[in-house]
This record gives structure tokens, C-alpha cells and sequence, in this order.
């Protein structure tokens, strides 16, 4: 069996959740690479969209920047910043939503604005970019980000973009046009909402890594599934074609400034 | 053509920013700036660190794939060189609110901030449909006194022609009093394919041809993005007196984009 890091298992797991032909809203970072590698596999229809306006993008390189050339000049369409989110994401046209996150809860809520007081923080963060949008108009939502004790925390200072809000039928109640998220995505296992409780619970775990190990490093009392499943290790294939990706892309991003 | 105390948007959405207009503001030691931008990038950390804005309008400050702006930071954490109030927002509700801007209406409307605490802090307002009865939010309109934009082309009757990821530059535009336009060339002829994204020269206050301009963001067709650039920013603002130095020997102790891009070769056959 092939040697991997744990961040490759996390984005191998988080590219095997798209489905072929699904029309992708992609953040930047974790995500984006998840999304080209299934498109680069398994997912060769999937439509990836960036919300500089890039729709139907191939990109051979990763971009740094969500609108980098790259993307226009590999996409189908390129349209402007009101339409990408008034006719696309608004319009209903997005299958999957896909988001990284700063901070995240229990029922999968986001925080990339504040840690800390919001006029007094103790650390600002980017904002919310176009994801509290993706997050409620996606039809469905996927979310990748590293699990540890600072990310998978019990209270939310800032709530950026929804996922499950309360819990239970909350998100339901407040008529949102997507149904939210329907995975979380870790460097050590995947996380799926509860049918009733909405709450995150550990359904999977990568090979290598103890339940206790993704216990202590969640911030909250983290629930497991009675059949906790071994998440399948990388394939060659898939883990040729990523490491691929992401040499082109660092030869790509060096040189002189 | 910028003031002290305006209200000004400088926009391009990753592609087409204009450094070189940016940095002149700064040169011109403009202060009290309210500063309106989607994503404002290292042009808006080097003038918030430099001083010149007390109000910043946006939805996402970072330094895309790279980290913070750490200026932005020290600016809102510690209030150095000066405050900063924040309004802030998400993508669509400013891509609403510039859209508005540009029909001259009060306010925008979208199927938004939804589940966010975003509205706990900006001025976005909830509304009823009067049709349907959906909730749907209300963003005030973005009627900057100044636009500034980086585009690639212009006639010489100062018709702009622009390409590519063209982002809020066109509705930013018509939102404002006045524009300001910085171009890769002018061109006696803008042979501008149909249905481009063309600003006529009469909604167009002044271009200036400066080459590179939006260096080190890009320019279809002209020149690629500098992400290694990008990268490099990180430890120059990562503290006060790196950056300092930096715009000093770059920006403030240079007369012009092309001295700013000979003084920045040179720090690199040196290094």
C-alpha cells in the first residue's frame, strides 16, 4: 500500500464525495484541490464554478487566487461578480457547495470573521467572502478543514455562513433555499449530520487515525456512529494525480517576484 | 481627483487591480479615506498601513491563498497607524449594493444574509416580498464619490475596453460621481468584439496609460498574475517597520509605477 500524508487522505476523501456531473461552487484552498482532483479522476463532468465568475473551469494548475487566469481562460463562460451570484447561485443552479472554514461547531455552522469580541477582536479573519450565500442557496454543502481542538469548537463567536444552525429542524424553519451540510471533511475522518439531530457525527475515520485521537481534537463531546466505518486508503491513481497537480502547481506559483 | 474624506472604490475582483493608481494615492498622502472594496487585497493593506483610510466597506480581506493582510489586522486589532471602522459584508450583498449604485437606486435586493450574524453589524434590512412574501434582504446602495479601475484598453477618445474576470468594475463605475481609469494601452483603434464590456468614454472622468499597472495582480492578455509576489507581501507586513521600509523604498521614495517596478528589479539583483 502506498505512504500518505494525512493531508492527502483528507483531500482524497473530500474529492470522492463529488459526484460526476454535479455543478460545484468551489472555495479557494482545501477545497479547490478536492474539486480538480475529482474532476482530474472519478468526476470528469463536474462543472466547477468560481465565484470570480469562472463557470465550467478546468484549470491544469491549482489557482492561489480565486480569479486567477487560470480559471477564465480554462472556463466555459466567464460573467461578472453580480451575475456569478444573482443568476447562478441565487437562481438555484448550484448542486454542491463546497467551503473550507476557519472554525466550525457541532452543528456545522462557520466562523471566518472574528475570534473574539467583534468590535474588539482577538483575532480578525478574512470575512465572508460569497459564503453565507453558498452556504444557504447550494443545494447541498460539503466542508473541508483540518481537525483540531482551535477549529472544532463549542461556541461559535461569529457565525459567518449557516449550516445546521441549532440543530434539529432549525435550518428547516428558517426556509433556506439548500438543505445544507451534508459532510464534513477532516485530515482525520468525515463527519456527517445526525438524521434528527443535525448534530456532527464521526462516521468515518482514515486508516491510521483512533477514535480517540478525533475525540481530542474536537472541541465538543464528539458523538460516534455505533458502525464507525475505516475511510478506503488513496488509491495509486489518486494519489498520483493529486501529487501531480500539486507540483505543477508549486512550479507554477514560484519564480521571482 | 481623489480628496481627503472621500468615499472611493478601487475595484477588480483578483484580476485588473489598480496597483499603480493605488500607490499614487498614497504618494499624494490622501487621509480619512472611507475605502470601498470587495476584496481588498494587498493594494488596500499597503494603504490602510500607510494611513490614509478611517472606514473600510468589503466582504472579504485576506491575501488569497496566502494568509491575513496583516496590516488590515494590526489596523483593526490594535488601531495602528489609525482606527479603522468596518462595515462589512458578504460578496452578493456588495455585488447588489454596487448594482444598485449603478441604476441609482436606493437599494439593492437578494436572497442573502441568510442565517449569517452579518446583519447584526452592517446596515443590510430584512424586506417582504410584496408578492410572494419572501424574506429577502435590502442592501443601501454604494454611490462612491470615486471609482478607480485598471482596464486594458482605451481609444483616444478614452472608450475603455476590459476582458477577462471582469468582476463589479462596470457597475463600481456607474455608481460613482467620478472614475478615474488606468490602462495597460491606448489604441487608435478598441476593435472591441460585440457585447464586450465596454465603458463609453462620457461615463469615463479621466484615463491614464500606465503599463503594468495592476502588477502584481494580472492583466489578460498582458501579463499573469504574480502569485510569488503575493507570497512575498506576507513577511513585508507581517510587522510595522518591515513594512514601513518597504513603502518608503518602493512607493513613497519612488515618483511613479515605473520607478516603483525598476526599484522593486533592483531590490531583487541585490538581494
Amino acid at each position: 500500500m502506498p505512504e500518505y500524508t494525512a493531508d492527502e487522505m483528507m483531500t482524497i476523501a473530500a474529492a470522492r464525495m463529488i459526484r460526476n456531473g454535479a455543478s460545484c461552487f468551489v472555495g479557494i484552498g482545501l477545497p479547490s484541490a478536492a474539486a480538480n482532483l475529482a474532476r482530474l479522476t472519478h468526476a470528469p463532468d463536474t462543472i466547477l464554478i468560481y465565484e470570480s465568475g469562472c463557470i465550467g473551469t478546468k484549470p491544469t494548475v491549482l489557482p492561489l487566487s480565486i480569479g486567477d487566469g487560470e480559471l477564465s481562460e480554462t472556463a466555459d463562460a466567464v460573467v461578472s461578480i453580480p451575475e456569478i451570484f444573482a443568476y447562478w447561485l441565487q437562481g438555484g443552479r448550484i448542486d454542491l457547495g463546497f467551503l473550507g472554514a476557519a472554525q466550525i461547531d457541532r452543528f456545522a455552522n462557520i466562523n471566518t470573521t472574528v475570534i473574539g469580541d467583534y468590535y474588539k477582536p482577538s483575532v480578525r479573519l478574512p470575512g465572508a467572502g460569497g459564503a453565507p450565500e453558498i452556504a444557504a442557496s447550494s443545494k447541498e454543502v460539503l466542508i473541508t478543514l483540518r481537525q483540531n481542538k482551535r477549529a472544532f469548537i463549542e461556541k461559535l463567536d461569529f457565525v459567518t455562513s449557516g449550516g445546521h444552525f441549532t440543530g434539529g429542524d432549525s435550518r428547516a424553519k428558517m426556509n433556506l433555499p439548500g438543505k445544507g451540510p451534508t459532510a464534513v471533511i477532516t485530515d482525520l475522518g468525515i463527519m456527517t449530520p445526525d438524521e434528527t439531530t443535525k448534530e456532527l457525527t464521526l462516521t468515518s475515520l482514515h486508516p491510521g487515525v483512533t477514535v480517540e485521537k478525533a475525540i481530542e481534537s474536537t472541541g465538543w463531546a464528539l458523538k460516534v456512529a455505533p458502525k464507525l466505518v475505516t475511510t478506503e486508503a488513496p488509491t495509486e491513481t489518486e494519489l498520483r494525480v493529486l501529487r501531480d497537480l500539486n507540483e505543477r502547481t508549486a512550479r507554477a506559483h514560484a519564480g521571482q517576484a | 481627483m481623489v480628496r481627503d474624506g472621500d468615499v472611493v472604490a478601487l475595484e477588480g475582483f483578483t484580476h485588473l487591480i489598480p496597483f499603480a493608481a493605488g500607490h499614487e494615492i498614497i504618494r499624494q498622502g490622501r487621509r480619512d479615506l472611507t475605502l470601498i472594496r470587495m476584496t481588498p487585497d494587498l493594494i488596500y493593506d499597503q494603504l490602510i498601513g500607510s494611513g490614509c483610510a478611517s472606514k473600510l466597506i468589503f466582504s472579504w480581506g485576506g491575501n488569497p491563498g496566502v494568509g491575513s493582510l496583516h496590516r488590515l489586522r494590526d489596523a483593526v486589532e490594535q488601531g495602528w497607524p489609525a482606527p479603522l471602522a468596518l462595515e462589512e459584508n458578504a460578496h452578493a450583498g456588495m455585488a447588489a449594493a454596487y448594482a444598485a449604485g449603478a441604476a441609482h437606486l436606493p437599494f439593492g435586493l437578494l436572497r442573502g444574509y441568510l442565517g449569517t450574524d452579518l446583519p447584526k453589524y452592517n446596515r443590510v434590512k430584512f424586506i417582504e416580498c410584496p408578492f410572494t412574501g419572501e424574506r429577502l434582504a435590502a442592501v443601501p446602495a454604494i454611490r462612491p464619490d470615486v471609482t478607480v479601475i485598471h482596464a486594458q484598453k482605451a481609444d483616444r477618445k478614452g472608450n475603455v475596453l476590459m476582458w477577462g474576470v471582469v468582476g463589479v468594475q462596470k457597475e463600481a463605475v456607474l455608481a460613482a460621481k467620478r472614475v478615474i481609469v488606468t490602462v495597460e494601452e491606448i489604441v487608435d483603434q478598441l476593435d472591441a468584439p460585440p457585447n464586450a464590456v465596454v465603458l463609453p468614454s462620457w461615463v469615463v472622468g479621466a484615463v491614464s496609460e500606465v503599463k503594468g499597472g495592476a502588477f502584481p495582480s494580472y492583466a489578460q492578455g498582458y501579463y499573469p498574475r504574480n502569485n510569488a509576489f503575493y507570497k512575498q507581501w506576507d513577511p513585508i507586513a507581517r510587522e510595522r517597520e518591515t513594512f514601513q521600509a518597504w513603502m518608503q523604498r518602493h512607493v513613497l521614495g519612488t515618483r511613479d509605477f515605473d520607478e516603483f517596478k525598476s526599484s522593486l528589479e533592483q531590490a531583487v539583483t541585490h538581494a
